[in-house]
């Protein structure tokens, strides 16, 4: 089984599942290949660590190979292979979850503790965020970072719901969480990644 | 409606989800308060900024070789049918 002699076709999806649920072992090569890129994206939203991103990659290929006889094709592969690595890099998460999370009370906006409740702290003016190709690189890259400081448990929520656009009901499912639990670790979430995006994007920050 | 009760009602409001009257007791809100006004757009980048990382750019060559190698050494042998599955 040699790596380099990618010169033939590409199966099309039917031949390929077919071929797969026949146990044909360039079928699986094929599978790995063409998805892995795309997957081992998906487990670092997850996983900051890389190898627990692969691992993880890993821990859904053998999801995926195990459970192909019961592939109907009602969803298309390169789905049904996400749907796998995002619970594949949930249950990884679940297992490296240690010591007590960072605070995320810290990231939250603070009020004034009269009846008015104004904002303590000075919400200053944002340069504009959604602009030219070359800066969108640049924002991915500090987006990116800033994510991978969320306390797990507010980044799984955030990577479901903003990045993978799943639905409420969906990620409770999922979490094993209440739609109400969601929605509030959500709105938490992201007031956290504004408060750590704050100092990137003030007006005149580099 | 204070700025903490504005701030909290956030999500439910981009969602469409707030009440017809306190949806206007918080679009009120918005035009008398400039901080909050500030807060809302912030809110509402950094929801697009994350957005912006969804992984469309994945390059085969990120994938390091030894790793597809595990997982394809990994894979069950034998006739492909698997005894756990019912
Ligand atoms: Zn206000």
């Amino acid at each position: 089984m040699s790596p380099g002699d990618g010169t033939r076709e590409l199966p099309s999806e039917t031949t390929l599942v077919r071929n797969l649920k026949e146990g044909e072992a360039g079928a699986f090569e094929v599978l790995v290949r063409e998805n892995s890129p795309r997957l081992l994206a998906v487990a670092r939203r997850y996983l900051p660590k890389e190898a627990d991103a692969q691992d993880a990659v890993q821990d859904a290929f053998l999801s995926a190979f195990r459970g192909m006889a019961g592939f109907t094709g009602a969803s298309k592969l390169s789905t049904w292979l996400h749907r796998i690595v995002v619970n594949a890099s949930l249950m990884k998460l679940r297992t490296r979850r240690r010591k007590p999370e960072v605070a995320i009370d810290d990231l939250l906006p603070r009020f004034e503790n009269d009846a008015s409740a104004h904002h303590l702290d000075v919400i200053a003016a944002w340069r504009e965020t959604a602009p030219d190709e070359l800066t969108r690189d640049e924002n991915r890259v500090l987006v990116r970072a800033a994510i991978e400081r969320l306390p797990d448990s507010y980044r799984e929520v955030l990577a479901l719901r903003d990045i993978e656009q799943l639905d409420t009901a969906d990620v409770a499912e999922l979490l094993g969480v209440s739609k109400g639990v969601v929605k509030t670790r959500l709105h938490r979430a992201r007031q956290a990644l504004r408060a750590l995006l704050d100092p990137h994007f003030r007006e005149g920050a580099p | 409606m204070n700025c903490r009760e504005f701030t909290s009602f956030i999500a439910d409001w981009l969602d469409g989800e707030l009440p017809v009257g306190q949806a206007q007791v918080f679009q009120a809100h918005i035009a008398m308060c400039p901080p909050c006004e500030m807060y809302l757009l912030q809110y509402q980048s950094t929801v697009e900024l994350a957005r912006l990382c969804q992984p469309e750019d994945a390059v085969p060559g990120e994938v390091p070789e030894a790793l597809i190698q595990a997982i394809l050494a990994a894979r069950p042998t034998g006739d492909g049918s698997d005894p756990t599955q019912p």
